[in-house]
Formats: structure tokens, C-alpha cells, sequence
């Protein structure tokens, strides 16, 4: 038992020391910006500069709606599919895995061969770089709304429902959806991880957005890119709280689920 | 005009079909079970009625009103479901206030509404509890109430209870038909456990491949099975091939032994099955009015009220019960006994081989 109990906490401290050590590696070298002492000067250089909070707050823009569009997409298609094309789930599963196969490049200069001219001039619009994070998330947000479906009894929860006369919107939003809450969390909670450092798509699409703008200052400085990195980190864990937070007030009751136990 | 009437009712998945012509009228107030083996087309019947499969063929009324084609949400048919289905973000009470809001009941309405269904389940106290808070048993019993709160013309349970452990299944079975009897409402019950169908229903279906083998009172079902199959499926039976020596007197001939049953025997061919249940045979001898069959004591299997013991007669094995009592001596294994039973327990099923082969 003792013994057991040992090598968990071995497993655990080594995987803490994994992810732990680098970050306070950064941390303590983005202290280092003025010779001998520790300050907090390469945070205040990262602050001065407007292009930080410009870049950041395009996207945490395009963060949020690329987990709004991909999950109005991928919600109702996977419940779809779960209850009425399970012959469907082999090849939804291969298709979501096509984002990892593909490099982002390759995604990207195909949405600009596409979409550059007549009948589509989409090149220079939002939409189609929020669909190409949509792309980039698919895998995450499909796998996580799996994941959520199959933790439900989905087929008995609707026809319980249906069985009392309710439709199918308050069978999603009062039945399916708080029932998928965790699940919902995660998928938006790695959409935004992804979007917020992405860099490919944004560059060749010519985007103002947070990652190149990492990647800049990462070029041309030392100890601010550590203290944007540390701050980013921050602020994206901020935000999922944030998200969280409010997620359990918007779900009322729904959230004594989880902490019930 | 019956309340639930299935005309015709046909289910094909691919070209098989799974359940053929379906035909059933139901009363109103009435408790009928589907009973029968899995894939035996109960659960699709039942899932037909409630909406959730659209019959292939035939028709469904429910109250004179044409349902077929009606979504389930508007069937007005309430549905009980094996594994409970209670919502896990709701409490009891907000499962059972769920089809009240639905129809946009009066919230002055729901609440009266909501604690007199609590009280019709023995749960006043477990109305805040979260399903994963109560037992199994509890569980199907919200979900009972959930179903019932919103007043439906029929009640659907789809095995309610083959996920209980036993004392819990037997109490609550008592317990679903009380409700059911204080409520008055339509009920079709789908089950495999032909005790659970024996005890609750007014009358029983019993299918079996998609096709209703008997419609009958559990009495009926149990005492006159009209087929092979019920009678096998129904209770322990003990089924011995026997050959007709005179169909006018009744007298047939099992491996050698006379039998004499207590009619004439209809059957076209020369063979038929002979059907005897385990409790209508003793261990005397029969008098003049009764028969008697010769065998060897192959088993004995105490059962705790019940004695179990396997004859073998010929090629077949004869299952007998009696009750237990301490003072009751039993014949030693591998010892000659008699089998005495009534005339008229005697079931002739139906025959074994085809009519054109009967006559010589």
C-alpha cells in the first residue's frame, strides 16, 4: 500500500518537475533584464509596448469565435451522428485526424489558392482565418465532444426527454449541453491554447495577431520574449478560469453536478 | 373502441423482419406485458408505440387518434426506460417539474404537482438528491414519477427492473403496480422475466421471432398455453414426445408407459408433445382416475422451499417439485420411483411432425 503509494507520488512529483521546471526556468531568466539584480523591467518593456495588447486582444478575439464556430458546428453533427449515423463514426474519426497529417503550411496555401480570387475573394476577410483555426481545432473539439457523448447515456437522456414532450432545442440546451459541461470546457479550453500561439496561418495570411507577434520580439530581444511568454501563460490559465467561472453560473443548478460528490 | 389499438404492425430492419404482423387491442386502464426471449420484437413494439421506430407497416392509435406518424414528443405517451434516464444535471424534483415546464404548466400547478408525485413514490424526503445520490431503485421510481407527472394517455416501461438486484425488483414490482392501479393508467410492460409478467399483468403477450405466439390472462398463459413455445417458455415444464394410440379416449403411449390425458386428443398425426409441469406431478403412485410413470432418480436439487427431483424416463428427463418439509424422506439416487399426476394435467401441445405425414 505504502510502497504504492510512493511510486504515485514519485510519478507525480516527476511530472510536475516536467512541466514546472522550464516555466520557472523562463520566469527566473525574464527577471534578469537589468545586470545583477531582479526586476521586473522586461515586464514593464513588454506592457509599454502597444502592439502586445493589440496582438493579444485580436486573438483572444479570433479564440472566441473560432469555439463558437466550431462548436456549433461539431456539437450537433457529432449528437447526429451518434444517434443516427454510428456507421459514420470511422470516417468522422479519420477526417478529424486530417489536421495533424496536413501541416498548417500546406492548409494555408490552399485556402489562399482557393480563396484569392473570383468566386471567392475571401483572402483578406476574418471569416476565413477563424475557418482555418476551426480546421486546426477540429480534432480537439470533435475528440472532447466524443468524449462528453459517450459519458452520457445520449440515446435514453433524448428519448427520455422527447418521451415528455420536450423539443429538440430544449432537449440540447437543458439535457444535452450541462450534461456536457467538462467536456465543452476542454474542447474550448485547447481551441483557445491553439489559436492564441498560432503563427503559421497568421503570418501567410497577414494577420496582426499574438504568435507572430511572440515570434518578432522573440527574434529581436532577449528577456522580453521570456516575459511574454510567462504573461501569456498567465493570461490564457486567467481565462479558462474565466471561462470557467462563468460557465458554472450560466449552468445554475447544473453545477453541483461536479462538486456533489 | 379500444384505447391502444396496434393494427398490422409491421418493423423490417433490412429485410429482416423484426416484428410481423402486429396486432393488439388494449383497454383502457389496462396492464398488458410483452414477455419473450431477446430479439423477440418486445422492445420494438414498444419503441413503435412511443415513437422512437416508425412501423414499416400498419397502424397505431392511441385514444382514437391516429399516432403513427406523430413525433414522440407528441404522442402524449410516457416512457420508463431499463436504465433509468433520469437527467444527471437535474434533481428529482427538477426531472420531474421537466415535462410540466415542457407543456408550460402553471408554476402555481407544477409545485403541488411535483410533491404529490413524490409522495406517490415514498420520496417526499429525496426531492434535492441528484440521481448518482440514490440507489437503483430509487432511481427507477423518480424516473416512474418523472413519467407519470405529466399525465400521459399510456405508460411505456421497457424493462424497468432487470437492473435491480432481486428484493429490490420484487418490491418495487408490487410497488410499480400499485401506482399503476391508483393512477388507472394504460400500461404496456416489456420484460423477459415471465414471473414479473405472471404477477403484474392483466393480460400477456407472449412472442416470440417477431410474432405474438398467445394473448391471454396470466391464468390463461400459464394454464392453456396455445403453443409449443409458450408452454416452454412459461414456467418449468417438462415436454416428453408421446405417440396418440387412441385420439378419441385420450390415451397415448410415453416410452412404452400408458398416459391417459383427461379429453380426446385432437392432434392430426400420430405424435404429439406432452407437456407436464414440475408442480402437478407427485411421487405416489396414480389412483385408477390418474397415471403413473416409471423412472430412475437421477438428481435431487434442494431449493430451499422447494425439492427438485430428475427422473429419467426412457430419453427423457422428467423434472418434479414438492415442497420441502423436514420429516419428508426421500428415495435414494438411482432408485426406481413412481411419478403419479392428474388426467388433466396433462398439456397437449401440437404436433411434431407435419399433418401430410400423419396418416399411413
Amino acid at each position: 500500500m505504502t510502497i504504492r503509494r510512493g511510486w504515485a507520488w514519485l510519478w507525480m512529483s516527476l511530472g510536475f518537475l516536467y512541466f514546472f521546471v522550464p516555466l520557472l526556468a523562463t520566469f527566473i531568466f525574464s527577471l534578469h533584464g537589468k545586470r545583477g539584480v531582479l526586476s521586473f523591467i522586461a515586464y514593464r518593456h513588454v506592457f509599454a509596448d502597444p502592439q502586445f495588447l493589440a496582438t493579444f486582444t485580436f486573438s483572444l478575439q479570433m479564440a472566441l469565435l473560432t469555439i463558437v464556430v466550431g462548436l456549433t458546428l461539431i456539437i450537433p453533427t457529432v449528437i447526429y451522428i451518434h444517434l443516427r449515423a454510428p456507421w459514420a463514426k470511422p470516417i468522422v474519426e479519420t477526417f478529424s485526424l486530417l489536421p495533424f497529417v496536413i501541416p498548417p503550411i500546406v492548409l494555408v496555401f490552399g485556402l489562399i489558392r482557393m480563396y484569392s480570387g473570383p468566386p471567392f475573394n475571401l483572402v483578406s476577410s476574418r471569416g476565413l482565418l477563424v475557418a482555418g483555426y476551426v480546421v486546426l481545432s477540429f480534432p480537439y473539439i470533435y475528440r472532447a465532444v466524443d468524449a462528453g457523448l459517450r459519458a452520457m447515456d445520449l440515446r435514453g437522456l433524448t428519448e427520455a426527454a422527447q418521451s415528455l414532450g420536450a423539443s429538440w432545442g430544449t432537449i440540447m440546451f437543458r439535457v444535452v449541453l450541462p450534461n456536457m459541461r467538462v467536456s465543452l470546457l476542454s474542447a474550448a479550453f485547447l481551441t483557445f491554447s491553439i489559436v492564441i500561439g498560432e503563427l503559421t496561418l497568421a503570418v501567410m495570411l497577414a494577420w496582426p495577431a499574438f504568435g507572430p507577434y511572440m515570434a518578432l520580439v522573440g527574434r529581436d530581444l532577449a528577456y522580453e520574449p521570456a516575459a511574454l511568454a510567462i504573461l501569456s501563460f498567465l493570461l490564457t490559465w486567467g481565462l479558462i478560469g474565466l471561462i470557467q467561472l462563468a460557465s458554472r453560473s450560466l449552468a445554475g443548478q447544473g453545477s453541483a453536478v461536479g462538486g456533489a460528490h | 373502441m379500444a384505447f391502444l389499438e396496434l393494427e398490422g404492425v409491421v418493423k423490417r430492419f433490412g429485410r429482416a423482419a423484426v416484428v410481423d404482423g402486429f396486432c393488439l387491442a388494449v383497454e383502457e386502464g389496462e396492464f398488458v406485458s410483452f414477455l419473450g426471449g431477446s430479439g423477440c420484437g418486445k422492445t420494438t413494439t414498444l419503441r413503435m408505440i412511443a415513437g422512437f421506430e416508425s412501423p414499416t407497416a400498419g397502424s397505431i392509435r392511441i385514444a382514437g387518434a391516429e399516432v403513427t406518424s406523430v413525433a414522440p414528443n407528441r404522442r402524449g405517451v410516457g416512457m420508463v426506460f431499463q436504465n433509468y434516464a433520469l437527467f444527471p444535471n437535474m434533481t428529482v424534483r427538477k426531472n420531474i417539474e421537466f415535462g410540466l415546464k415542457v407543456a408550460r404548466w402553471r408554476p402555481a400547478e407544477i409545485a403541488p404537482r411535483v410533491t404529490e408525485m413524490l409522495e406517490l413514490i415514498h420520496m417526499e424526503e429525496l426531492g434535492e438528491r441528484y440521481p448518482h445520490q440514490m440507489s437503483g431503485g430509487q432511481q427507477q421510481r423518480a424516473a416512474l414519477a418523472r413519467a407519470l407527472a405529466v399525465r400521459p394517455k399510456v405508460l411505456l416501461l421497457d424493462e424497468p427492473l432487470s437492473a435491480l438486484d432481486a428484493k429490490i425488483r420484487q418490491r418495487l414490482r408490487t410497488e410499480i403496480r400499485e401506482i399503476q392501479q391508483k393512477t388507472g393508467i394504460t400500461t404496456i410492460y416489456v420484460t423477459h422475466d415471465q414471473e414479473e409478467a405472471l404477477s403484474l399483468s392483466d393480460r400477456i403477450v407472449v412472442m416470440q421471432s417477431g410474432r405474438i405466439e398467445q394473448v391471454g390472462t396470466p391464468h390463461e398463459i400459464y394454464n392453456r398455453p396455445a403453443t409449443p413455445f409458450v408452454a416452454s417458455f412459461i414456467g418449468n415444464l417438462n415436454v416428453l414426445e408421446a405417440t396418440v394410440l387412441d385420439a378419441t379416449l385420450g390415451l397415448l403411449s410415453v416410452d412404452g408407459q400408458e398416459v391417459r390425458t383427461a379429453g380426446p386428443v385432437s392432434a392430426a398425426g400420430p405424435r404429439v408433445t406432452l407437456a407436464l409441469r414440475p408442480e402437478m406431478l407427485s411421487l405416489e403412485e396414480g389412483s385408477a382416475r390418474a397415471n403413473t410413470l416409471e423412472g430412475n432418480l437421477i438428481n435431487i436439487i434442494f431449493l430451499g422451499s422447494i425439492v427438485r427431483l430428475v427422473i429419467a424416463i426412457g430419453k427423457h428427463e422428467l423434472i418434479l417439485d414438492r415442497f420441502n418439509a423436514p420429516h419428508f424422506a426421500l428415495p435414494p439416487l438411482g432408485s426406481r420411483v413412481a411419478v403419479g399426476f392428474a388426467r388433466d394435467a396433462c398439456l397437449i401441445t401440437g404436433e411434431r411432425e407435419p399433418v401430410a405425414a400423419a396418416t399411413p
